[in-house]
């Protein structure tokens, strides 16, 4: 996996709180058995108003998406993290990110990345603005300059900086898992 | 009591995460935790298989996973032919039968007496008991945690960690305990109980947190109420939700097919009694719930915390967007709305107390004209209680739709849809924009309002009906 880089872009601006999945990706999509190509039903019902934030020309290219509290509440479908990096975005920026979707993220090099209000409040109001995320730092930096940092899982932020998939890392433990197997206080199946 | 050499008393959450640590989190990395059942099926597995079979690997435990069919499978048949909504749904359940084929994975598919909604077949079978790390590619597998098991839901890539490993890297989360006391009053049901809590604490009051419920409300419960409530936790932002083990939990599972018997189960409840939080053991956030003063819960929005008691108004300060997508005003009552569509299932009330909740409403009565009730048992087994008492003939004598086994209108990934603009009271655990079909506006509610719906035509108060009878 390629380690992840510090990066720079404008930003996209959906101040709604709560966006939980079923928007994300609706379930009627939901029916493929592959992760690619989901990012053209990206906010599927949404992206139908032509006001709508996505279908706006200063939008195209962004690759950060600035949204509400509690981002991708509900269903644990990772499509909605797939859909999100297949149209482009590299991180989602918010004060608060459901646990199951900020999980599914990190796994797919989209960082969810959780801000002060402050920050956040500045964020929605320029939107469009040009920000700086570096990972290693855990900075967010703004067009005035100033880093706001974020919270950020370090195993994870270990993977991602140097390109260490999750699952590599369990296969490793396996002496490990084999000798809970065998003395395991764990129910037999 | 377990005590640590400490003298730590524990809460029950913390005795499961220590059972199932494979590695402790070390400052390098999250803790390796074991898993010991994993739960598939059709619509998160695919993608998880795949990874398998590019990187060469087998499952790890094919005896811990067990598969079946429930969220894009159709309800109607013809004979046994299942009528698929399209060849994507028939392809997507195709291709979890040729991946449980080539790994090994028991599958229960349609038409199998254990097929089902994963989660009312894991607990029916005796697979969900105390003390089990569960896991699940579906947000709802919180449900499982009635029975004082860790469960939660996870995403595709980690089904893949899970087939590959059976361990899972995780977070030790924090414990928010929801106590709830006092009596439920009559017409008041468990579902009415967990919207008042999602109301209470928001749809992000969870956030990191696994809720313990605990008080005396709860330890009154039947398991399949509890189900109910530990099954909307994650509504409220909880990954899991979790109860302490009792007689109630142990008299559920005894003699179920997966079971332990004789002698192991005796061993196993000594052990299971063992579980439930110590007393002086901490949480890291209480609140307190009233049972008695909760009343019969409508939602009016687009989250399962946008709620109120059946006869309010829509509040003041009831989010824009979301009126306007219910088309709602504040102020409006719901009381006397007309509605188009009754969903009654799902893993949330798709149980058999559920279907006789609903039943004792519809019993000679019609449902009202222009209205389309969909019945849709959890399971097979669901459904053939139910039969056995008459409760399909119940539904089918009013006006109802007696459907197969699934998700159904839950999600409306079947073809089972609610039309562009109908109002649709369901029973299921999602009020979100267009979940039961592009443009549905959903009214979550417990199975005895979504009956008395469904004879009236209209928003009613289903103690009303009750009071008839
Ligand atoms: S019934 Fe609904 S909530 Fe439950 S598993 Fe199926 S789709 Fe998910």
């Amino acid at each position: 996996m390629e380690p992840f880089k510090t990066f720079e872009s404008k930003t996209v601006v959906l101040p709604v709180d709560n966006v939980d999945t079923d928007q994300i990706i609706p379930a009627r999509f939901l029916t493929v058995t592959t992760r690619g190509g989901m990012g053209k039903n990206l906010f599927a019902d949404w992206r139908l108003d032509p006001d709508f934030v996505l279908n706006q020309p200063t939008s195209a290219g962004a690759l950060i998406l600035v949204t509400g509290e509690n981002f991708g509440c509900g269903s644990s479908r990772e499509h909605a993290a797939w859909a999100l990096v297949d149209y482009g975005f590299r991180a989602v920026v918010s004060t608060s990110i459901a646990d199951i979707f900020k999980n599914n993220a990190v796994k797919n090099r989209l960082l969810p990345v959780e801000v002060d209000a402050n920050t956040h409040r500045e964020l929605v109001q320029s939107p469009g603005a040009s920000v700086v995320i570096d990972l290693e730092k855990k900075t967010l930096s703004l067009p005035d300059g100033r880093a706001a940092s974020f919270p950020f899982d370090g195993f994870a932020q270990h993977c991602l900086l140097n390109g260490i998939d999750q699952l590599d890392f369990l296969m490793q433990r396996e002496d490990a898992i084999r000798a809970f197997e065998e003395s395991s206080p764990a129910e037999p199946a | 009591m377990t005590e640590l050499p400490s003298g730590k008393p524990l809460t029950l959450f913390e005795k499961l995460w220590e059972r199932h640590l494979v590695a402790p989190a070390t400052t390098d990395h999250p803790a390796v935790v074991y898993i010991d059942l994993h739960l598939i099926h059709e619509v998160t597995s695919p993608q998880a298989f795949d990874e398998l079979r590019s990187r060469g690997l087998a499952v790890h435990r094919p005896d811990r996973t067990f598969a079946t069919m429930d969220h894009s499978i159709p309800t109607l048949f013809d004979g046994d032919e299942p009528l698929f909504a399209d060849e994507k749904t028939r392809n997507q359940v195709e291709t979890l039968q040729r991946n449980c084929d080539e790994f090994g994975i028991t599958l229960y598919p349609m038409g199998d007496a254990r097929q089902g909604i994963v989660h009312v077949i894991g607990p029916e079978l005796g697979l969900t008991r105390p003390g089990r790390s569960i896991v699940c590619g579906d947000s709802h597998t919180s449900t499982h945690g009635a029975f004082g098991a860790w469960a939660f839901g996870i995403g595709t890539t980690e089904v893949g960690h899970v087939l590959a490993t059976q361990c899972l890297l995780q977070r030790q989360p924090k414990i928010l305990e929801v106590r709830i006391d006092g009596a439920l009053a009559r017409g008041v049901t468990a579902k009415d109980l967990i919207l008042a809590v999602i109301r209470e604490i928001g749809v992000d009051g969870g956030l990191g947190h696994v809720i313990e419920y605990t008080g005396s409300c709860i330890a009154s419960l039947s398991m399949e109420e509890r189900m109910t409530i530990c099954n909307m936790s994650i509504e409220a932002g909880a990954r899991a939700g979790l109860m302490a083990p009792d007689e109630t939990t142990f008299s559920y599972l005894e003699g179920r097919e997966f079971s332990p018997k004789g002698k192991a189960w005796d061993e196993a409840v000594a052990d299971w009694r063992t579980l439930p939080s110590d007393p002086g053991a901490r949480y890291d956030k209480t609140v307190a719930i009233d049972a008695s003063k909760v009343e019969p819960m409508v939602t009016y929005g687009t989250n399962p915390g946008m709620s109120m008691a059946i006869e309010a108004s829509i509040p003041d300060d009831a989010e824009e967007q979301s009126l306007a997508y219910m088309k709602m005003e504040r102020g409006d009552a719901l009381l006397g709305k007309p509605v188009d569509v009754v969903f009654i299932g799902s893993c949330t009330n798709g149980r058999l107390e559920d279907l006789r909740m609903a039943a004792n409403i519809l019993k000679g009565r019609k449902v009202a004209e222009g209205v389309r009730v969909l019945v849709v048992p959890g399971s097979q087994e669901v459904k053939r209680l139910a039969i056995a008492e008459g409760l399909d003939r119940v539904f089918r004598d009013a006006g109802a739709e007696w459907r197969e086994p699934g998700c159904s209108m839950c999600l409306a990934m079947n073809g089972d849809g609610v039309a562009e603009g109908q109002l649709v009271v369901s029973t299921s655990n999602r009020n979100f924009e267009g979940r039961q079909g592009k443009g549905s506006r959903t009214i979550l509610a417990s199975p005895l309002t979504a009956a008395a719906a469904a004879v009236s035509g209209t928003i009613v108060d289903a103690r009303k009906l009750m009071d008839q009878d």
